[in-house]
């Protein structure tokens, strides 16, 4: 039988760090105000990256921490919502750059929920015994997609990358996961909304490929659908809050976090939080955070972690990963 | 009563004294509240209450919160 388990990780973020302080000259806002609602104060803006430029750069460290040699990886997954091209996509350049040319290459859209979708569809494929290992990568650009002049909006979000190698293994790294979606919502975190237009409709070309959000749609979502999503999914593994080392949530704000917290009954001190420095990287988040850990030596093998991605679809993912 | 209910949510998230809590209350100015913790109150008020508030917009005071509850709860 073949299970699913990590063996490095990488991430690449723009050098470019753009301050609330430095953010407020532009935009009418402040730290104060940025800071206390979300815990963000600093954001990574890219100066000429794309989003495939982050996403190689995270194969690059990857391949550098594994035994894998390129033309050896099975199948590359990128998660974004803010590719350099709707096609080609992300992945298929991370595969040119790095030179993967037996990989099976292509794109997810599942926004913050990105990389827990990567990673549940390369376990399925290597417990299906058709691959033997996977770079699942998240990376966004989604400083191109803000609106500077909707201060309700353009302080949430940067840019960065991050992803991991996940092999084939006899014991089970990846050891549960729930994942769901809920379009019905979907409508309340849009991004790069591409209207329908030609000469033969007479509808105009669009001009606006902002993010929007419905803060109350998605706050509600974050703090009621999330934590019964995970409630569900421990308690129908069997597991609780005493085997759980880690919490890895996606770092969109840390208000949400701590609710998150409290309605699990999960202390903070197991949740780490890095959105201080990133702001929201939707599909990057978790492999930022992921990645800051092991290097950081905070998660060692053996160590039992949970994510919690969850974002614009509406989607979420949870999954409970022995590393 | 509804009032005593929902004081004593509001007390709870914002850390405020009950007691000093009033229907002319200001959401904003007396109980610094921002509008994530409104968000919050308004979803502690909807569990408790079995309903579902939509217009969070032109909430001001404590007694703007009641007299929706009160609206909505005789549905």
């Amino acid at each position: 039988m073949y299970f699913s388990k990590l063996i490095a990780t990488g991430a690449c973020v723009p050098k470019t760090v753009i301050s609330n302080q430095k953010l407020s000259e532009l935009v009418d806002t402040s730290d104060e105000w940025i800071s206390s609602r979300t815990g963000i104060r600093n954001r990574h803006f890219a100066q000429t990256e794309n989003a495939s430029d982050l996403a190689i750069g995270t194969a690059r460290q990857i391949l550098s921490r594994c035994q894998i040699a390129p033309e050896d990886i099975d199948l590359i997954i990128v998660a974004t919502v803010s590719g350099d091209y709707t096609t080609p996509s992300v992945a298929c350049l991370v595969q040119a750059a790095i030179g993967a040319k037996n990989a099976l290459a292509f794109d997810i859209s599942a926004a913050c929920s990105g990389f827990i979708f990567g990673l549940s569809v390369a376990d399925k494929y290597i417990r299906a015994g058709i691959y033997k290992n996977a770079l699942i990568i998240g990376s966004e650009l989604l400083s191109k997609y803000l609106n500077f002049n909707d201060r309700s909006t353009c302080v949430l979000f940067g840019d960065g990358s991050g992803g991991a190698m996940v092999v084939r293994s006899d014991e089970p790294g990846l050891l549960c996961e729930a994942l769901g979606s809920d379009g019905e919502r979907g409508l309340s975190l849009t991004c790069g909304h591409v209207p329908t237009s030609s000469p033969f409709n007479g509808l105009p070309r669009g001009t606006d490929p902002y993010v929007h959000m419905d803060g109350r749609v998605i706050f509600d979502f974050a703090t009621r659908t999330v934590p019964k999503s995970v409630e569900e999914m421990l308690e129908k593994q069997g597991v609780g809050i005493e085997d759980i080392d880690l919490v890895v949530p996606h770092q969109a704000n840390s208000r949400i976090v701590e609710i998150i917290s409290r309605k699990l009954k999960i202390p903070m001190e197991k949740f780490y939080l890095n959105m201080h420095e990133y702001a929201n990287t939707s599909s990057a988040s978790i492999p930022i955070a992921l990645n800051e850990l092991v290097e950081n030596g905070r998660i060692t093998p053996g160590m039992t972690v949970l994510f919690c991605g969850f974002g614009a679809g509406l989607t979420w993912g949870n999954m409970l990963i022995r590393m | 009563m509804n009032f005593e209910k929902i004081r004593d949510i509001i007390a709870e998230q914002t850390g405020k004294d009950a007691e000093e809590i009033t229907m002319e209350t200001s959401v904003k100015d007396d109980l610094e509240a921002d509008s994530l913790d409104l968000f919050q109150i308004i979803n502690d008020i909807e569990d408790e209450f079995d309903i579902k508030i939509e217009d969070v917009e032109n909430i001001k005071t404590v007694g703007d919160v009641v007299k929706l509850v009160d609206e909505l709860s005789q549905k």
